[in-house]
């Protein structure tokens, strides 16, 4: 599949989008990782920003820990994280010059107009309310797989 | 005569554990009905059941788990902390946050009401309120614990059929 020159993008295969789900909370986090799986995605975790720049290969060591061959093509992340939140790495994804063309969603259980406004003033893709569906999900992945086509 | 014996007996054994199968069925299905009726459960514990599926056909009951792993640690940090004194609202509503929300990713609509109460007292810097309202919480923490743990126990005998059924 070619990809365009200025991209880094180039999908495994056309239909398994490589999704990074970023939550603190376990039960949260399993819950994402199932309504992805159902949703023919791979799925890749983190407990927290830190860790996801880590594994999107954003740390100053600057190297990409999945290897060039799985990149990811969507961050889902809560906003309400201990330490950096969720508009945090947000704000870091898109100021970095090789994440920042990543569709990123917010999930947050609380519905506050200015964060939400925030979020999508930022280059946010999307604001989902927790507790996250099935059909929120599904609609995500079709959104995300079209555009790849 | 003999062979015909046999197979009476047979009949009447497979009848009866048929009947029984869907005895089972009945009684998880009423008592999943009342869970929603009495709103121990909404909603998203039907989207739970719907992400079960063969290759994870215990999706539900293994979530669960770890919603009261998650909850045992989440109550003994709020009692330690609600020893302090003074009190720190803070700390507090963000214990709470986590609670509520694991909580509400199941579908516990008493648990989740009892917590969002809770934080209302911490806005307000109500000692009193968060105390009592903590109390509350455990209750009905511990009475759907009861309930759900019998559903599963339940469930597991009636067999895999009548999961993701909508309550009316």
């Amino acid at each position: 599949m070619a990809a365009p020159s200025s991209s880094n993008w180039v999908m495994e295969s056309p239909h398994v989008p490589h999704v990074l789900a970023v939550d603190d909370n376990l039960i949260d986090r399993k819950l994402v990782e199932k309504l992805l799986r159902n949703s023919s995605c791979k799925v890749t975790t983190a407990e927290n920003g830190p860790r996801a720049l880590e594994l999107l290969g954003l740390t100053s060591g600057g190297q990409n820990t999945m290897n060039g061959r799985s990149k990811v093509n969507l961050v889902i992340t809560d906003y309400c994280m201990p330490g950096m939140t969720g508009y945090e790495l947000l704000k870091k994804i898109k100021e970095s010059s090789v994440m920042k063309e990543v569709p990123v969603v917010i999930m947050s259980s609380e519905n506050i107009p200015t964060r939400i406004n925030k979020c999508l003033e930022e280059g946010a893709q999307m604001f989902i309310q927790k507790p996250l569906k099935q059909s929120d999900v599904k609609k995500l992945t079709c959104q995300l797989m079209n555009c790849e086509i | 005569m003999h062979s015909n014996s046999f197979h009476c007996s047979l009949s009447l054994s497979l009848y009866s554990s048929t009947m029984d199968r869907a005895h089972s069925r009945r009684h998880v299905a009423s008592m999943k009905q009342s869970l929603f009726d009495q709103g121990y459960l909404d909603e998203q514990f039907i989207q739970l059941e719907e992400l079960q599926d063969e290759a994870n056909p215990n999706f539900v009951e293994e979530i669960v788990t770890l919603y009261y792993r998650d909850s045992s640690r989440l109550i003994s940090n709020l009692e330690n902390t609600l020893e302090r004194k003074p009190l720190d609202f803070n700390k507090l509503d963000t214990i709470m946050h986590q609670f509520k929300g694991s909580s509400s990713s199941i579908g516990a609509k008493k648990v989740k009401a009892e917590c969002t109460l809770f934080r209302e007292y911490c806005s307000a810097g109500n000692a009193e309120g968060c105390r009592r309202s903590f109390q509350q919480m455990k209750k009905e923490y511990a009475a759907l614990r009861k309930k759900l743990e019998t559903y599963f126990h339940l469930a597991r005998q009636a067999g895999p059929l009548e999961t993701a059924f909508r309550p009316k």
